[in-house]
């Protein structure tokens, strides 16, 4: 029987992307640190302004780093493009900038980062958008707030802080049932547990500065394309269907056809709102995708120990984890994430409040932090920082209690680890 | 733009600006399951230098009402219906892999109608092996897989696209899952039954390019080499590491032999 001769995942995480330096040889990707790239000629650069030939100009548009790790991002989530950009906020804001205009809705999950709730919420009906927050966990109540103005159906494959499992599929029927894409930030699952578009999902972002990065080293963003929309019988977007001014009456569908959103979202969004990675960051970020797969196994196997050693602690009132057998979403989670259900997770400490900082002030090893996906095991109050603006409404919307521990496991030695996190339970209910 | 031929709607997409059937005119012709959009890194120059453009989609492809058409001599005929409701006298014809056949086939007899002629991944026979024949009648998408990976070469598989940030084999993949059922085998078995290639390349008048990538796995460089060889005056390009679908793996080496080849008017 004959087979596709595709490269595989682990390949594609070392090697999408680039070509060995053709000048020096060099096997690592160079970072062309440089704003401006030379033309061949007049008849070159015009034709690279217009289109008519590819390659890079100024790095606000594209670099050669950074489009290498575009590329084996598009790689690995199984896309036919992306667009790195300089945070997971500027991959979410340039989505939705692509997309739509004033006038129009988004229908987004209630349980998503902070960030993304507060920019829905709050700073785009500045611009004239509006968003509509849902269950995440009710593929129905996503229908139902569906408005003749609606754009876009966003979601995380992991909610934060809650850790609801979206049920991609059913999500992604309800949005190509009225011509809408879907869009999901995979930051939390990385394309190495789950790949979004495999299920239906049209537009994934990740904040790269998370598990693909993975060392806490950059800030970073990348916005992916499916390239499975079907824009020109939606009817809903012409931004990717009808003549642009901005590039001599550019018909992104017609000329670009499954790369439509890709190619509108760096020719028009980088190009005017200029929100690009550096040729440096994307070095950092790519450093950590070469070892996405290692790191991804080791971090899921560390957390399912930490969990272990929790659930039925003392000290420890619940243990919320897709992979336990009494969370709502363990079957769904078990089968779109076979590989494990990432390292982020929450537990309730006992002893309310004052408990909780009394726990992480005890920590040695953790990082009282505002990130998750490092290298280093991370642990946060979100109540009172990623989540504090949010009123108490939109915390019990976001399954965001006062007791709530978040942890994102590292890569430490799993003894170490657990030894940490005992002392200062012990210590926390003295 | 859209044009009729009998009845039924062909689009063709102009390169980004108006058509001018004043201009020398060149129709792009796609290939299997494909569409205008494998052209997209070589019509906008052609558009805004000196020409006119018209990269069609073959009936029941892309943007065109269909039916498809179950020959290459059909679909040729069909090309010069195209010609010829475009209002246009001559024309020069650049086909890739099954386009190319038609094109060589509409070259061969309309003679008269054909100024240029670019031939890219083409061999004859054009046979297609039994797996892919089966599974594309059984519209099982292994097709669809067996044609893209087989189709680019083996350094594109590593990407590294013309166009920054697009990975090239998935963008490859979605354009032939975007076509309808039955469309791939209709166009495998095209090539594959088509008898005419040796018989069309010995009529060949006009002058004609042949674009090659030199580790095809679709048209083999030896068997393309062999077939160009019987085109007299024949102009040979080799792409260096180039597969089948060069216009997308080398757009620019592909853009640049188009561009010598085809006169750019004053």
């Amino acid at each position: 029987m004959a087979d596709p001769k595709y490269l595989n995942f682990d390949t594609l995480s070392l090697h999408a992307g680039q070509k060995p330096d053709a000048n020096y040889g060099a096997r690592a990707v160079p970072i062309y640190q440089s704003t401006s790239f030379v033309f061949q000629d007049t008849d070159h650069a015009a034709a690279l302004f217009n289109l008519e030939r590819a390659g890079h100009i100024y790095s606000r548009i594209s670099n050669p780093t950074v489009a290498v790790l575009e590329e084996r991002i598009a790689a690995l989530e199984g896309g036919v493009g992306a667009v790195a950009t300089a945070s997971g906020q500027a991959a979410l804001h340039l989505a939705v900038a692509t997309l739509m205009g004033a006038g129009s809705h988004i229908v987004s999950s209630a349980s998503i980062y902070g960030g993304s709730h507060n920019m829905f919420a709050h700073t785009l009906p500045r611009f004239g958008i509006d968003a509509t927050f849902v269950d995440p966990r009710d593929p129905d109540a996503y229908a139902a707030a569906i408005q003749p103005n609606t754009r876009l159906l966003f979601g995380e494959t992991l909610g934060n802080p809650g850790l609801e499992v979206l049920n991609v599929e059913a999500v992604a029927k309800v949005a190509h049932d009225t011509g809408i894409p879907l869009m999901i930030d995979n930051t939390f699952a990385t394309p190495y547990l789950f790949r979004p578009f495999e299920y239906g999902c049209d537009i994934v972002m990740h904040s790269a500065t998370k598990f693909l990065g993975g060392h806490g080293v950059a800030v970073a963003g990348i916005l992916v394309d499916s390239g499975q929309f079907d824009w020109e019988a939606s009817g809903k977007f012409p931004t990717m269907t009808e003549p642009y001014d901005g590039y001599h009456g550019l018909d992104f569908a017609e000329e670009f056809g499954p790369g439509a959103f890709i190619m509108r979202a760096r020719a028009e969004g980088l190009r005017d709102f200029g929100a690009s990675m550096s040729p440096q960051t994307a070095f950092y970020i790519l450093q950590g995708v070469e070892t996405l797969s290692v790191r991804m196994q080791r971090h899921v196997e560390n957390t399912r120990g930490i969990v272990d050693f929790l659930n039925g602690h003392g000290a420890v009132s619940w243990v919320t984890y897709p992979e336990l057998p009494d969370h709502a979403d363990h079957n769904l989670a078990k089968s779109l994430m076979p590989d494990g259900v990432g390292a982020i997770f929450s537990f309730g400490i006992k002893g309310g409040r004052g408990a909780g900082a009394k726990f992480i002030e005890s920590l040695e090893i953790y990082s009282h932090l505002a990130n998750v996906g490092d290298a280093k095991s991370l642990i946060i109050h979100p109540a009172s920082t990623t989540h504090q603006q949010m009123d108490a409404e939109s915390l019990k919307a976001a399954g965001v209690g006062e007791d709530l521990v978040r942890m994102s496991v590292g890569l430490e030695d799993i003894r170490d680890l657990i030894d940490d996190l005992g002392g200062a339970l012990r210590r926390s209910q003295r | 733009m859209e044009l009729k031929v009998n009845d039924c709607k062909v689009f063709a997409t102009t390169g980004g600006k108006p058509f001018d059937a004043r201009l020398p005119v060149v129709v792009f012709v796609h290939g299997a399951a494909a569409d205008h959009t494998v052209w997209k890194l070589q019509t906008r120059y052609f558009a805004w230098h000196g020409h006119s453009v018209l990269a069609i989609d073959m009936p029941g492809h892309g943007r065109s009402d269909g039916p498809c058409l179950p020959t290459i001599g059909a679909l040729a005929d069909w090309v010069i219906a195209v010609v010829d409701a475009a209002g246009l006298k001559t024309v020069s014809l650049v086909g890739h892999s099954a386009g190319s056949l038609v094109t060589l086939d509409a070259a061969a007899r309309y003679p008269d109608r054909i100024d240029h002629l670019a031939l890219l991944g083409c061999a004859f026979p054009m046979r297609v092996n039994d797996v892919l024949l089966d599974s594309s009648k059984a519209n099982d998408g292994l097709a669809n897989h067996l044609t893209n990976s087989w189709g680019y070469g083996r350094a594109a598989q590593k990407g590294r696209h013309t166009i920054p940030g697009l990975w090239i084999m998935k963008g490859g993949l979605r354009l032939f899952e975007s076509a309808d059922d039955g469309v791939l085998y209709n166009d495998m078995n095209a090539c594959h039954i088509y008898s005419g290639g040796d018989t069309a390349a010995q009529n060949i008048a006009c002058p004609t390019l042949s674009i090659m990538g030199e580790r095809d796995m679709m048209t083999p460089l030896k068997l393309a080499q062999k077939t160009a060889s019987q085109i007299k005056g024949v102009c040979e390009v080799v792409i260096p590491g180039a597969g089948h679908f060069m216009q997308d793996e080398a757009p620019d080496a592909t853009l640049n032999a188009l561009r010598d080849f085809l006169p750019i008017p004053d």
